[in-house]
């Protein structure tokens, strides 16, 4: 693995321009403009179907836009798991394999023997808190430590882009909480670039710096807040004043782009 | 929760999978028990002679006299129906992943050994018996049985794969070999053991099927020739005694195949997983 430098922090680092992605006759998402800048923590909060996920998966070239263009600006050759990371809304982990080559998988694609591999993994796997289940397989954990791991795979390979898909929804409210605050410190500690999709207000006025609410059919960025709370952000700023009047404030936004009669938190 | 809230449960829910675990073996030795003694006491009752119906007795008699011929003829059958097995995990498993590849040679191909499946083997047979020496068209006819199932379902576990997982191979730039061994093949393997265990009784089948066929040519001498040529003679015990040795034989083969299969997918396959927390 070269040790890259990483980029400016600041410094627009993926440019999505009038993108539009439709699959067969729907519009998933359409004039869809997006500026990423290195290190930075931006939501895309919308309601279900409002494309949301689609624009991640364009950005992660998992799906070809079918208009507009994508723009990394990166270095030349970072292999593809040194660029981004992707956290599913499930833990979409291996059930054959343990903790470990769960979240080995990257380098090991990447070409990285086991012997260059295993520091990262271990680093990977103690950040996440889950040191000592290295050995443990998929279906002996809860739903948040399964979570964990697959956040762990992502960055094992210290991507410069981490995208998540929804990835605490299907959580308990809790376990929800102690991961959204493990992610803000992760974020704080390693300066990545996260994108985070969520239909959920609350989360997205916790963790992130810019929230992009988006419109539905089709999917367009409505209105880009900017959220300028501090961080370190911690469950006193959950139960501040500050934080019910941003939420009060996003939700209003939000209840704009949702179709009367359909009531979204 | 209390740690001896969970010794409890655990101590409970062991002795319930221990009792499981016994009544599913001796249940079926009870049955077996009970069939044999009622056979045995109806042809003492009724003194019926052996070339009507033996007695267990003779017929466990006359395991042990003709133990020579026998095991002599199980041990043809037993390496046919390994050969057929083997060849059937290789074909079906390596035609599988030839399909996963190329959706125009599924196409193409797939609707045959449907075919070839579909149509008895019994009808088969005598027709291989006159292009291939016998022992070739004994073995044909063991793979023509066994491979159908693994192909199937090594066709349906490879085309099951998680599209997320999938999605994530792709994102990492993996090669199509490094999917097929790192993520098509391990997800598919609770699928091929499926389709294992059942190949491992069909190549039997189909290995008897041949033999019984090709009877009247008298060249043969596995276990089902045996079969043909005691009913030819009238010798029904040992005819009694090589069926006996058949369906042990398929029973073994069915146990050691699913203990390989428990043992493959013990940490992570809930088929396999001991349901004990």
């Amino acid at each position: 693995m070269a040790a890259a430098s990483p980029p400016e922090p600041g410094s627009v680092i993926v440019s999505l321009r009038d993108v539009a992605r439709s699959f067969h006759s729907t519009v998933a998402i359409d004039e869809f403009n997006l500026d990423l800048r290195a290190g930075e923590f931006v939501s895309l909060l919308g309601p279900s179907g409002c494309g949301k996920s689609t624009a991640l998966r364009v950005i992660a070239g998992l799906v070809p836009p079918s208009r507009g263009t994508v723009s990394w600006n990166l270095e030349d050759g970072l292999p593809a798991a040194e660029r981004l990371g992707f956290v599913f809304q499930e833990p979409t982990l291996m059930p054959w394999a343990t903790v470990a080559e769960n979240v080995r998988l990257p380098l090991k694609l990447m070409g990285d023997t086991r012997r260059e591999s295993t520091p990262l993994v271990d680093k990977a796997i103690d950040r996440v808190g889950l040191g000592d289940f290295s050995a443990y397989y998929p279906r002996e954990l809860s739903g948040g430590m399964k979570m964990r791991v697959s956040l762990a795979r992502a960055l094992v390979a210290e991507p410069r882009v981490l995208l998540m898909d929804e990835p605490f929804a299907a959580l308990d409210e809790i376990t929800r909480f102690r991961l959204n605050n493990d992610l803000l410190a992760l974020w704080q500690s390693l300066r990545k670039t996260v994108v985070f999709v969520t239909h959920s207000v609350f989360e997205s006025v916790y963790l992130s710096q810019r929230i992009l609410v988006m419109t539905s059919r089709p999917g367009r960025v409505f209105k880009e807040l900017v959220i300028d709370a501090p961080y370190p952000r911690t469950e006193a700023f959950r139960t501040s004043a500050e934080y019910a009047s941003l939420c009060r404030q996003v939700s209003q936004v939000l209840s704009q782009v949702i179709e009367p009669g359909v009531v979204e938190p | 929760m209390s740690a001896t809230g969970i010794d409890l449960t655990d101590r409970r829910r062991n002795r319930r999978g221990w009792r499981v675990h016994a009544q599913r073996i001796i249940l079926p030795l009870v049955v077996f028990a009970i069939v044999i003694g009622a056979w045995e006491l109806l042809v003492r009752a009724l003194n019926l002679p052996p070339y009507q119906l033996p007695s267990p007795s003779l017929v466990f008699d006359t395991l042990i006299a003709d133990w020579g011929v026998l095991s002599a003829s199980l041990i043809v059958t037993l390496i046919t129906t390994l050969e057929g097995f083997v060849l059937a995990a290789v074909g079906g498993i390596g035609l599988a992943i030839v399909f996963n590849r190329s959706r125009l040679v599924e196409y193409s191909f797939y609707p045959y050994a449907v075919i070839l499946q579909v149509t008895p083997v019994i009808a088969i047979a005598p027709l291989l018996l006159i292009y291939l020496p016998q022992q070739l068209a004994v073995l044909a006819c063991a793979w023509i049985v066994a491979f159908f199932p693994v192909l199937a379902n090594t066709t349906f576990g490879l085309n099951s794969v998680d599209h997320n997982l999938a999605a994530l191979f792709q994102l990492y730039g993996a090669r199509r070999g490094e999917v097929l061994w790192n993520l098509k093949l391990p997800s598919a393997l609770p699928h091929i053991l499926a389709g294992l265990r059942i190949a491992g009784g069909l190549a039997l089948v189909g290995a008897v099927v041949a033999e019984i066929a090709a009877g009247a040519a008298g060249a043969g001498s596995g276990l089902a020739y045996r079969i043909a040529e005691s009913a030819y003679r009238l010798n029904i015990p040992r005819m009694f005694a090589a069926l006996a040795l058949l369906s042990l034989s398929g029973v073994i083969i069915y146990a050691i195949l699913a203990a390989i299969s428990t043992f493959l997918l013990r940490r992570w396959h809930d088929s396999a997983v001991q349901p004990v927390g």
